[in-house]
């Protein structure tokens, strides 16, 4: 099986223009509804409080809202998390309210709410009985961020997205050279903005993970102008009749099949836990597939067009393999 | 060209054998156990309790795979569940023999541990993975030590050291606290030096200045930083000591109390979900009293059980070290002469007069005064301390008295070393060097995690699949070493995994499958360039070796390239983020090895040896250009292969 079968190297640098206008707008709209909307950071950044919990029927949401609004913790959410059974309500800081509390009491409301009553008699957990014996509704998971702790949280992700940045630019410096470097940096900030912009605007919750999943695509797809960066290199030192331009669309074209497959073997294992990786997942996978998508594109048409605007030479890249005097002449260096 | 010396063949097979030695154990799963530790801090769990359990165990014929003693606690395996927990009360009726209901000296509960065979952990370290809370279920807690109390606690005391020891040598001045530091003024430049030298001499640990204030000569000295760091971790540490008293009590299996960062302090118990009571555990202090025994008649005769309680006073059951040479209760005066919060700090020591060993004591001011006006009038009498656990007071130490007490006295006349240990210990216990606030909090029911563990399998296992089918279909023989490399690279870094004792969370499930995502990214940039040598014109063998040796500059360039955004996760992150980043890093590490050195392991098994290789089974090879003399270089025989 072989899926690409180009002929003639493809101008993709002709095009380079339109490309970067259509980045750069995409990534105008992302700065743009991160500003207006912002992110809809988790617990685990602002503080605050979660409960999960799981109905024996499907939850209904707008009477959920009304008993846990009824607590007076303000600004409630309540959600669906995975299945129409799983609840997941998040409960904000508020000055005044001792939060160590607010698990128990919300549960405790929900328990109410089905008409039941909490015990922890001979169980290691809560549970919420009602007159049947039954258990209508069943707290999964609780979670509790102090102020401070999400503060810390978000100064930490942000220094480690600038060690990324200054790590891979600083590396990048000194295998390739500098212009590349911003390039490359360049190009996949752009994905980070853009997957940024995409949580942003459909108020996905961006949590630790989703974090996490963001650098490591900022990672990988730097790999994706490494490769391009490496072929732009050998090309120089192979064609030399080439121009910059022609160079660069070599480099792409032979690497496009390895970029596709690559990306498509790692998009399926992102998709399958997109599938089976359940809500803790879910947003994780989401910026993965997102970044996967949008690296293929920056590390073909932004990072390898920015290079070129910079002004990337065959001379970049090869240096003179002639020493500058020859180590035997006595004479050498000798100024008169 | 494309031959591995032999003694690379011995390592991949090495390699793979090695990785799934330490990979096996993480199948076995869990097997019932009972878990016994000590449920107060007057009890002790150690070797000795582990043959008492087999004993029991014996004695009632009940096979137990083994009993073991670790950490701070018995463990004792068994076959089923049955057995378990026919075993448990078994264990419970024998241990907890004739010990008051409420409050059984030993807690005997139900456990899992692993099933793997413990001669696999035992001479190898091959040992299951931990599994996280968000895979196992239970509480986390992250605790915030207030340290800047700690500090002020310490100022404290040294004011009131500084404020004795300048009374004894009878140098009169007042001492203040002037936020760290202690500072005292003399009228008399003389005394003040003596002063100084003595201060100097009797406390190495604080930097002390002198200077001139008109006539006056001022004192000051505060905690130099280097002390100010042991003060700091020495809270940590009693806080740690103290949170693992109180959490021993619940019996939950293996607790986990770590330190994370200079102040804070992670608790996490498997198996509760019920937080409220966790918190109270923890927040609950021992407390602890001084009382003056009764010894008068009445009184021995009620501590012996021959007679009532006085009207004015408490029995108290003795601990079992007090009980060898005091009977088995003290009674003692209900007046509380000081209490647990007034002992600053309790430490083992060794007299230097008569080398016995000793408990030193601090008390603060408060308590001070008390117990010097109170031991002032009881020479030669007793002074008992109880330790309160769960409500009940227990009789820890009655000593003499022999001259009056203040800040600062010893117990004298412990017998041992560990004895002494045993009671500064249990006296420290009874308060926390620092205040503590939780600042962090997360309950994981069980079936949260089970599903957890399953979610992460299915998308690690399916995603493998889809891409080993995908593989396969495209690269065909090689798409097959490809995948047979990336099974190995998930063999290694589940061994590594494993070695390393690294505790598994989902997010650490999803780094390994986002891992395998992009490590088959090296066997694609290998596969492409052999093709691609392929439809240059190259002969089979000679396409082979240039794929793998100029696809490996690109490798890894781009494995560093991720694995510096892995070290950042590494040092910024924290919890589910660190175990992210771990995997993944140690991801990146495992796949240059099995996708570049074992991979062309494999090939080099498959091709090297045929001299004249015709075609490699890579997928279609499209020469679209149809450069010329290419179908001729396929059918040459190349210097290379012949070799």
């Amino acid at each position: 099986m072989e899926f690409f079968r180009i002929r003639r190297d493809i101008p993709f640098m002709r095009h380079a223009l339109v490309f970067n206008i259509i980045s750069a707008l995409t990534f105008l709209a992302a700065v743009f509804f991160l500003v207006t909307r912002g992110l809809n950071f988790s617990i685990e950044f602002t503080g605050g409080t979660a409960v999960e919990a799981t109905y024996a029927q499907s939850a209904n949401l707008e009477r959920l809202r009304g008993v846990v609004g009824g607590l007076g913790y303000g600004d409630v959410q309540v959600q669906n998390y995975g299945t129409s059974h799983d609840v997941i309500i998040r409960v904000p800081t508020k000055a005044g309210v001792d939060q160590k509390k607010v698990p128990d009491r919300v549960f405790g409301a929900l328990c109410a709410a089905e008409s039941g009553t909490v015990s922890t008699a001979d169980s290691a957990r809560p549970i919420c009985v009602n007159a049947a014996k039954a258990e209508p509704v069943v707290m999964k998971r609780s979670e509790l961020v102090g102020p401070s702790v999400g503060d810390e949280l978000m100064r930490n992700g942000l220094y480690a997205m600038i060690s990324v940045v200054i790590g891979i630019m600083l590396y990048l410096a000194f295998r390739f050279e500098w212009k590349f470097s911003i390039a490359a940096i360049v190009a996949n900030l752009h994905d980070v903005v853009i997957i940024l912009g995409f949580f942003a605007f459909f108020q996905w919750e961006f949590g630790l993970s989703v974090l996490a999943g963001v650098l490591a695509v900022l990672g990988y797809s730097v790999n994706e102008s490494v490769v391009i960066f490496d072929r732009i290199r050998e090309a120089f030192r192979s064609f030399r009749k080439l121009s910059t331009m022609q160079v660069i669309d070599h480099a792409i074209t032979s690497t496009i099949s390895r970029t596709i497959i690559t990306h498509f073997c790692t998009q399926m294992m992102v998709l399958s836990m997109l599938v089976f990786g359940g809500p803790t997942l879910h947003y994780f996978a989401m910026a993965l597939t997102i970044g996967i998508c949008f690296g293929i594109y920056s590390s073909v048409f932004v990072a390898a067009a920015i290079a070129m605007w910079l002004g990337v030479k065959r001379e970049d890249l090869i240096r003179s393999g002639k020493p500058e005097f020859d180590p035997n002449d006595p004479n050498a260096g000798a100024v008169v | 060209m494309n031959r591995y010396p032999v003694w690379k063949f011995v390592l991949m097979v090495l390699a793979v054998l090695i990785g799934a030695t330490y990979t096996v154990p993480n199948l076995y799963g869990n097997a019932p156990a009972v878990q016994v530790s000590a449920a107060k801090l007057t009890s002790k769990v150690g070797p000795e309790t582990a043959t008492q359990v087999q004993q029991l165990l014996a004695a009632a014929s009940i096979q137990a795979d083994y009993v073991t003693f670790e950490g701070t606690s018995v463990h004792a395996r068994f076959a089923n569940p049955d057995i378990q927990i026919h075993a448990r009360d078994v264990i419970n009726a024998g241990l907890n023999a004739g010990a008051d209901k409420d409050s059984p000296p030993y807690s005997v509960s139900l456990a899992l541990v692993p099933r793997a065979p413990v001669w696999m952990g035992k001479w190898l370290h091959a040992k299951p993975m931990y599994l996280g809370l968000d895979l196992r279920g239970g509480v986390h807690f992250l605790l915030q030590v207030d340290l800047k109390a700690a500090l002020d606690k310490k100022a404290e005391q040294l004011v009131t050291d500084v404020r004795s020891l300048l009374r004894e040598k009878q140098l009169r001045t007042v001492v203040a606290r002037d936020g760290n530091a202690a500072t005292m003024t003399f009228h008399d430049a003389a005394v003040a030096t003596q002063a100084f030298n003595v201060l100097t001499d009797a406390f190495p640990d604080v930097q002390w200045n002198q200077v001139a204030e008109g006539t006056d000569a001022k004192i000051s000295g505060a905690l130099k930083p280097a002390a100010l760091v042991k003060v700091q971790e020495a809270a940590i540490k009693q806080n740690m000591t103290t949170l693992g008293n109180r959490v021993a009590g619940l019996g939950t299996s293996e607790p986990v109390i770590q330190q994370q960062g200079p102040d804070r302090i992670v608790v996490e118990l498997p198996g509760i979900q019920d937080t409220a009571k966790a918190q109270e555990l923890l927040g609950r202090t021992a407390t602890l009293e001084f009382h003056m025994v009764d010894e008068t008649a009445e009184g021995y005769a009620a501590a012996d059980g021959s007679g009532p309680v006085p009207f004015g006073d408490d029995r108290y059951e003795n601990s079992p070290d007090v009980g060898r040479r005091h009977g088995g209760a003290t009674v003692v005066k209900k007046d509380v002469i000081a209490s647990g919060d007034d002992l600053t700090d309790a430490q083992a020591n060794i007299d230097q007069q008569n080398q016995g060993n000793v408990v030193i004591l601090n008390l603060n001011a408060k308590g001070a005064r008390n117990m010097r006006e109170v031991s002032g009038q009881n020479v030669g009498k007793l002074l008992a301390i109880i330790l309160f656990e769960k409500g009940k007071g227990q009789a820890i130490s009655v000593a003499t008295i022999q001259s009056e007490l203040g800040e600062r006295f010893n117990i004298t006349g412990m017998p041992n070393a560990e004895q002494a240990n045993d009671l500064a210990l249990l006296l420290r216990s009874g308060a926390l060097a620092a205040p503590m606030e939780i600042i962090e909090q997360t309950a994981i029911g069980p079936s949260l995690g089970a599903d957890n563990i399953e979610k992460g399998l299915h998308s690690v296992a399916w995603g493998f699949v889809a891409i080993l089918v995908f593989m396969c279909a495209y690269y065909l023989l090689f798409g097959m070493f490809s995948t047979l490399s990336l099974g190995v690279n998930l063999l290694l870094l589940v061994a590594v995994l494993s070695w390393i004792q690294t505790t598994l969370t989902l997010p650490g499930i999803a780094a390994i499958a986002l891992t395998l995502g992009m490590a088959i990214d090296a066997n694609v940039l290998v596969n492409e360039r052999i093709r691609e040598e392929l439809r240059g014109g190259s002969a089979p063998q000679t396409a082979i070796s240039a794929g793998y040796e100029r696809a490996w500059a690109t490798i890894l360039d781009s494995n560093i390239t991720t694995l510096i955004a892995g070290l950042s996760l590494l040092a910024f992150g924290s919890g589910p983020v660190r175990g992210f980043a771990i995997v993944h890093c140690l991801g990146i590490l495992t796949s240059m090895f099995s996708a570049v050195f074992f991979s062309r392991g494999l090939v080099n098994l498959w091709y090297g040896r045929q001299k004249k290789l015709k075609s490699v089974l890579i997928g279609q090879v499209w020469k679209g250009g149809s450069k010329p003399g290419a179908s001729e270089a396929d059918a040459a025989d190349t210097p290379g292969a012949a070799r």
